[in-house]
């Protein structure tokens, strides 16, 4: 409510979060390692963009720069994060206190572990409640059961009584939830938050924040590695690679016609149900380590398309069609293609 | 569920699984989970069995059961006809180069302490399979075959990917020269791109050495890429069985619609109606009587929460437990009409 710069957030401003050109690095026992190198994402509005990538390509990195909350031993080197028009890496840490939870909310893979397991879970809800938006006690523990009621919990007034341990996985990430949700956030960011859990309990998960997202209006960064989960719940995707975005797209262009070779291999790796395969398409080898990562396009040593230009020269992520963009010398699609033959790529 | 002519070459007969949990001071009663719970099986040679279930739906205690890595609480199993609870320990010793299990966790089934030609050779060793020189010359064959190089016997497995790991884990569950592999969700802890290229290395092997597989994981994605048969479990019990394709596209069960519905599927298009269960799975220490899945059945009826389903066996070689939508038999009129819509209205 006195979040400094909360003004900004006027009417017409599409773009409810904007990352720009951002390079992270980690100070580790080897040595100083890039994790994020160069990452621009945009995301509209009332939309759910989903991160797309396997083990260490950045995408965690990427929602815990968002949130400030990359620890002592990362540092932003360069880039821009823009949040409703507010500029966050200047930001003083007790004024990112006060966006993180209430503007900006984030749920994690596994709930266990961040909900505290010596308090009530309606005490943790209210908790919140009292800190971000100063309610007196009861009136925030009332507001935490109807948060549990919110998230579909059956009996929230019994339930809020409840510790974490008490919890079924499927029923902590509700709480896990309706946490992140109780300020009424503008941005959720979920981090895996169905991984942990068994199908049934995942198609759950979805369901409840499919709807919460069009009931509150919020927008939504979905990290995920599971592509099936993106196709369903997310309006734009982004790829990332050892520490890049290689593709951003439409969702739907992304399936229909996949440009960059790393995204058309995994969309391939996925064992699909409505077709029957006798091989499975697979990406030869394995991610590079980030402490020696190849030059040039860092898929090239995995990649079918690769020429000597890769390994001399860093594909940029260029636009080649509305809203599509690929960082790709060859790439798979043939309209990709066509662009970058046009020059477009340059 | 009769097997081929040549006979099954594992059968499972009502095979039963309690754990004791829990404190027992003085004789107290303890809490029984009822880990599996009367299942029967039998696996074809050179075919691939399937189990999908959700966590503690069991079908990780039965791949042990089938290996008498755990004693059965009741039930017998029978290895190429014979019964693995008559055997002496030397037969079973035997009897287990036959027998191997592919684990889910590459990094903690391979000691850290010990090479990978050490960690291969250990079966071939002890199983007397090969001596001195030799023993190195296949392990370097083993290697090979899983896709890896002959001098990566003298690294540790720290200096080796997940995926390679899991090739590791392969080549020493091969070493003894298996007929039967009990896979456990070998590839659930993989990365997407390396995880296609374990279950393809599978299916290589298998074709190739003519093995048989009892294959385990919770994504039912991957289960069906690589099985012949596909049985689900829920809460100890198998509620379905059949051919893949009769499983995906007729299946009988709500618990088995329900799964396949709730299956990411990579197509924004495609995406079926989607059946989303109500509830978590009950505890395997109190399951509900009657049918256990009836408390999240939307089409359960009376019977379903006093009686039992037992698994019969229709047309097709499908076979589901089930009061409501059991399996019509081969040809008969409720065959075409196929499964009832997959939501109610």
């Amino acid at each position: 409510m006195t979040v400094p710069g909360s003004v900004a957030s006027a009417p017409g401003s599409e773009r409810i979060l904007e990352v720009r050109d951002l390079v992270v690095e980690f100070e580790t026992e080897r040595g100083v390692t890039r994790a994020l190198d160069g990452v621009s994402l945009p995301l509209l509005r009332g939309q759910t963009l989903g991160l797309v990538g396997e083990s260490g390509c950045g995408k965690s990195v990427t929602a815990l720069a968002v949130l400030r909350l990359l620890g002592e031993s990362a540092r932003v080197v360069r880039g821009e994060i823009r949040f409703d028009g507010l500029s966050l890496l200047p930001l003083g840490e007790r004024e990112m206190r006060a966006l993180r939870g209430k503007r900006i909310a984030m749920i994690f893979q596994e709930p266990m572990t961040s909900l505290n397991p010596v308090f009530t879970v309606g005490d943790q809800i209210a908790e919140a409640l009292r800190l971000h938006e100063r309610m007196g006690k009861r009136e925030a523990w009332a507001r935490a059961v109807e948060m549990l009621r919110l998230v579909e919990i059956p009996e929230p007034e019994r339930r809020a009584s409840s510790y974490p341990h008490e919890l079924s996985g499927g029923m902590r990430q509700r709480v896990m939830i309706a946490m992140a949700i109780s300020c009424g956030p503008d941005l959720l960011i979920a981090d895996e938050p169905t991984t942990a859990l068994d199908v049934t309990i995942q198609a759950q998960i979805l369901d409840l924040l499919r709807g919460l997202r069009s009931r509150l209006g919020m927008s939504m960064i979905l990290i995920t590695h599971d592509l099936g989960i993106v196709a369903a719940e997310a309006d734009e995707v982004a790829i990332m690679y050892a520490g890049r975005v290689v593709e951003r797209s439409p969702t739907r262009s992304l399936f229909d016609d996949p440009a960059h070779p790393y995204s058309a291999g995994l969309l391939a790796s996925i064992p699909r149900l409505d077709l029957r395969t006798e091989q499975l398409a697979s990406i030869p080898g394995v991610v590079p380590d980030p402490a020696h990562l190849p030059s040039g396009c860092r898929f090239r040593d995995r990649c079918a398309n690769a020429q000597p230009r890769c390994a001399a020269e860093d594909p940029r992520l260029v636009e080649f069609a509305p809203g599509r963009l690929v960082a790709c010398f060859f790439p798979v699609s043939e309209r990709a293609r066509v662009a970058a033959g046009n020059g477009a790529a340059e | 569920m009769s097997g081929s002519t040549n006979g099954p070459l594992v059968e499972a007969r009502g095979l039963v699984k309690h754990f004791t949990v829990g404190r027992s001071l003085l004789g107290r009663p303890r809490d029984v989970v009822r880990a599996v719970e009367n299942v029967d099986l039998a696996i074809r040679s050179g075919e691939t069995l399937g189990v999908v279930g959700e966590s503690g739906c069991g079908k990780s205690t039965l791949g042990r059961l089938l290996l008498r890595l755990i004693e059965p609480t009741m039930g017998e199993v029978l290895f190429d006809g014979k019964r693995l609870a008559a055997l002496s320990a030397r037969e079973l010793r035997s009897l287990r180069r036959e027998m191997q299990i592919v684990f889910q966790d590459p990094y903690g089934s391979l000691d850290p302490r010990m090479r990978v030609g050490a960690i291969v050779a250990e079966g071939i060793e002890i199983h007397r399979i090969a001596r001195g020189r030799r023993v190195r010359e296949k392990v370097a064959e083993l290697l090979h075959e899983v896709g890896l190089r002959a001098e990566h016997a003298d690294r540790y497995p720290h200096e080796f990917s997940g995926g390679q790991r899991q090739r590791i884990g392969i080549a020493r569950a091969l070493a003894v020269g298996p007929r039967f592999l009990v896979c456990d969700e070998p590839v659930s802890a993989l990365d997407v791109s390396v995880q296609a290229q374990v279950i393809n290395l599978l299916h290589e092997l298998q074709k190739k050495l003519g093995l048989t597989y009892f294959f385990v994981a919770h994504d039912l994605r991957v289960v069906a890429h690589l099985s012949h048969r596909i049985a689900i479990m829920y809460l100890g019990r198998i509620v379905e069985l059949g051919p893949r394709d009769e499983i995906l596209s007729r299946p009988r069960h709500p618990y088995t619609r329900a799964l396949l519905s709730a299956v990411p599927n990579p197509d924004p298009e495609g995406r079926p109606q989607r059946v989303i269960l109500e509830g978590d799975v009950p505890s395997p220490i109190a399951p509900p009587p009657g049918c256990a899945f009836h408390p999240r059945c939307a089409y359960a009826e009376e019977r379903c929460r006093v009686e039992r389903p037992e698994l019969i066996e229709g047309g097709r070689g499908h076979a589901v437990a089930c009061h409501v939508f059991p399996v019509p038999a081969n040809g008969a009129p409720g065959d075409e009409a196929q499964a009832a819509p997959l939501t109610r209205g």
